[in-house]
């Protein structure tokens, strides 16, 4: 993993689920703003994923388990897409609340992922 | 929280509010216990064939859960009950063992530790869950819905 892209992923995922689960609480549907911060989140992993793919044919290679690793990415990859899709079919508040629960849930996993790629087994 | 208000006025049929988050929250359960069991089971089965069963088990049981919360039957919330108290009854027993012979458990489950490792969701969300189904109970008319 590339450690400064991991903290651009957890700056924006942290926040952005916190927005949603806030906004939720008042009471807004799902709107541009919650549904395009758990895009952003989305499309971030995609990117993590293929540097993920990328990173040991540079030499950046795993320190832990690779099973466990792509088990949290691919986990991960799958969390928005539900939430996203469960929000255009229901709108609702706790659909905006659900969207922060997926955002903070990937970001707990990236963290995870961190520590597998980075500190486990070094 | 104004939960207990809005769900006063929530029509008794419709299955919404914070049940809906509940169902979330169990789905994201249900993947992370089958994540992590699929990764044991893969990668070292036979370090510790009992705590990777027991982790496979509680993937499966809240696989369960989360599809006896979605589906409104009087066969689904008997099942919803079946094993949200099952998932209690899990993390109590499992989290007293590991506490008390830590030996028993080197190998970590969803439940060690009361659900440390998930920062207590697991010994939660029973709770929750069994607090919306005693407030949710399926009549016998909308059974076949």
């Amino acid at each position: 993993m590339i450690d400064w892209f991991t903290w651009l992923q957890l700056a924006i995922a942290v926040p952005g689920g916190l927005l949603c689960v806030i906004l939720g609480m008042v009471g807004r549907k799902p709107t541009d703003l919650t549904m395009g911060a758990t895009a952003l989140v989305e499309l971030l992993l995609i990117v993590q994923l293929a540097a993920a793919i990328a990173a040991p044919l540079a030499g950046n290679n795993a320190t832990g388990s690779l099973l466990e690793f792509y088990t949290y990415l691919v986990s991960a990859i799958l969390l928005p897409v539900a939430a996203g899709f469960w929000a255009l079919v229901e709108r609702s508040r706790w659909s905006t609340v659900i969207l922060g629960v997926t955002c903070l849930s990937v970001a707990v996993m990236i963290y995870r992922m961190n520590q597998i790629w980075n500190v486990q087994g070094s | 929280m104004t939960d207990s208000q809005t769900e006063a006025r929530v029509p008794a049929n419709r299955v919404s509010g914070i049940g809906r988050l509940l169902i979330a929250v169990y789905g994201v359960l249900a993947l992370a216990a089958t994540g992590r069991s699929f990764v044991q089971i893969v990668a070292a089965f036979d370090d510790a064939p009992l705590a990777y069963s027991l982790s496979a088990l509680a993937a499966v049981v809240y696989i369960v859960a989360t599809v006896a919360l979605i589906k409104r039957s009087a066969l689904w919330y008997r099942i919803a009950w079946t094993t949200i108290s099952f998932e209690l009854l899990g993390v109590l027993v499992v989290g007293t063992l590991s506490l008390i012979d830590p030996a028993l458990f080197q190998h970590k489950t969803v439940w060690s530790v009361f659900g440390q490792g998930y920062g207590f969701v697991p010994l939660v969300l029973p709770l929750l869950g069994m607090w919306w189904l005693a407030r949710h109970p399926v009549s016998h008319d909308e059974s076949h819905a």
